[in-house]
């Protein structure tokens, strides 16, 4: 027996799809024991969702003013409080989970796997390094707690139809003050969330401006999908930094992904690899996307992206 | 003094193609262009900066790793850092032994600020800066593109999944870096002279008092699968026809 705890991700209101995904990845271990933590400052509706997935035997809620919303330096110490119990504490590798769990595996004196791909054994992680162009197995001393983060990208949602027990957890321990909210912006759109849309379209430096993405977000509300970016067009101005897919963006795996005026950095690569089909378009038919498209189409986007539309509608 | 400490590492260029060793124990770095990680560089920029505006009197660049590492040092000298300090450490360093050696410069030096790169792009762990945050305990702002220092407290905006978050936090801190913070400068060849003349201490781990524990076993590294390359199509209408057939459409 294994006994894993999930620090889940939420917006208050709703349970991430991330950490379904963890549990997804901790579930992978037979014999796996998984409790989700929720820290919130009300934290009913999402513990409910919580224990609503399949494989979870087990949510705890830790509730706290200070908890909403959530900060990395709050976090830690509560969820550090918790895990002694636990074999394997994981997040998901999102920038909540990036920014977190490292700060509880420092407080632990714990060895943190970032980004794991494959969970082989309780002490045996797979994992990508350098942007993905290797695979790396590491292992951990039997009897040593281990801190992780789950890449997204290789773990499909768990599902629902569980029924797990919440209960009430508590810690004293001393939360700092030091780190304050001020605020977030996020661009509002109805597109699919990039990290788990189906469909995902992506724009590079070809297409000109921020002007130019338009042709893209008319093509993806026809197709249902989402829009991303590379960093290159990210850079330039032409779409927000939530949009960047790559090393240091966001790692996807849609069903399709289509590059559209991508050369195909080895960087932006990397945050497609898992995208079951892709399609490349791009004006010049040397540009490296096309080694790893499925779908090549040379030539000018700005007459192929609306003519893609005009054949789907 | 009012004084920036900076991390930095020494990796493989972010332009050479990777390549793993047949025998799987690594990748190939013989003979291949090792630089200062992307986001330490933008890390060192934004030290630099803040120090032009008056905002620091000084900054302090600093690594772990062997020998090799100086060269990447005095890069950073040639960019403009005051000092270097090297805590020589041979084999695999892991975040935690790292943090603990930059703590322990923390405790000599007494930053205001540390910046440190959000990953480094050879084991793209991106967690050096969260556990020193959490060792010092001190704030934590990781994924700044834009830093403003006003008082004893930071205003940083981060880069996060929804878009972009702001926090407040009190000095001192830790700060890690995103590529859009800012665009690192150029090395200028009388820089690069003055810097051979610039202090570089070098401090062996033991002497810190950090042990060089490895608490994960690098048990192999292996390329990643391939995919297969697929075919061109000559305009729209094929593509949208393929795709439908595969039920993609």
């Amino acid at each position: 027996m294994t006994d894993i705890l999930i620090v889940a991700e939420h917006d208050a209101a709703r349970l991430n799809v991330s950490t379904a995904k963890c549990v997804s990845c901790a579930r992978a271990l037979a014999g796996a024991r998984v409790t989700v933590l929720v820290c919130a400052a009300d934290a009913a509706a999402v513990a409910g969702q919580a224990a609503q997935l399949e494989g979870v035997d087990k949510v705890l809620t830790l509730e706290n003013p200070a908890n909403a919303p959530a900060l990395a330096a709050v976090l830690a110490p509560q969820v550090s409080a918790l895990a002694a119990p636990y074999a394997l504490v994981l997040g998901p590798s999102t920038t909540f989970g990036k920014d977190l769990m490292p700060r509880v595996a420092g407080l632990l004196g714990a060895p943190q796997v970032s980004d794991i791909m494959a969970l082989e054994s309780p002490t045996r992680f797979r994992r990508p390094v350098y942007a993905g162009n290797a695979l790396l197995t590491v292992e951990s001393e039997p009897g040593t707690k281990v801190i992780g983060t789950v890449r997204m990208a290789s773990f499909e949602a768990a599902t629902g139809g569980g029924a797990a027990p919440i209960e009430k957890a508590s810690v004293s321990v001393q939360l700092p003050t030091h780190t304050r909210f001020v605020s977030v912006s996020a661009a509002k759109n109805d597109r699919p969330d990039l990290q788990t849309a189906t469909r995902v379209i992506s724009g590079g430096r070809a297409l000109g401006s921020a002007d130019g993405f338009k042709i893209l977000y008319s093509l993806a509300d026809k197709l249902g999908a989402a829009v991303g970016a590379s960093r290159a067009a990210v850079d330039a101005g032409y779409a927000p930094n939530e949009m960047q897919v790559g090393q240091t963006g966001k790692i996807i795996a849609p069903e399709l992904y289509v590059a559209v005026g991508i050369s195909g950095a080895i960087q932006h690569l990397t945050g497609i690899k898992d995208a079951r089909t892709i399609v490349a378009i791009n004006k010049d038919g040397e540009a490296p996307i096309f080694e790893v498209a499925d779908y090549g189409l040379v030539g000018d986007l700005f007459q192929i992206i609306p003519e893609i539309e005009r054949l789907v509608s | 003094m009012k004084r920036i400490l900076v991390g930095i590492k020494r990796v493989v260029d972010y332009n050479v193609r990777i390549r793993v060793k047949p025998d799987g124990s690594g990748v190939i770095t013989e003979g291949v262009k090792m630089s200062i990680n992307p986001f330490d560089e933008i890390a060192l920029e934004e030290a630099l900066r803040i120090k032009e505006r008056g905002g620091t009197e000084e900054v302090v660049v600093a690594t772990v790793g062997p020998a090799d590492c100086q060269a990447q040092l005095r890069t950073a000298l040639a960019m403009g850092a005051d000092r270097a300090l090297h805590v020589q450490a041979e084999g695999v360093i892991e975040p935690l032994v790292a943090a603990r050696a930059l703590l322990k410069l923390i405790e000599r030096e007494q930053p205001l600020l540390v910046i440190l790169g959000k990953q480094a792009i050879d084991d793209d762990n991106g967690q050096t800066g969260q556990v020193l945050a959490a060792l010092w305990d001190r704030p934590q702002a990781t994924y700044a593109s834009k830093l403003e220092i006003s008082g004893g407290t930071a205003r940083v905006t981060r880069e996060v999944d929804a878009g972009l978050e702001t926090l407040e936090v009190d000095l001192p801190a830790v700060i890690t870096t995103d590529l859009r913070l800012n665009e690192p400068r150029y090395v200028k060849l009388p820089d690069i002279m003055k810097a051979k003349k610039k202090p570089l201490e070098t401090l062996p781990l033991a002497q810190l008092q950090v042990e060089p524990r490895q608490q994960l076993k690098l048990v192999k590294f292996e390329p990643p699968p391939q995919r297969q390359k697929g075919i061109r199509v000559k305009d729209a209408g094929e593509l949208v026809a393929a795709l439908k057939k595969k039920g993609l459409l």
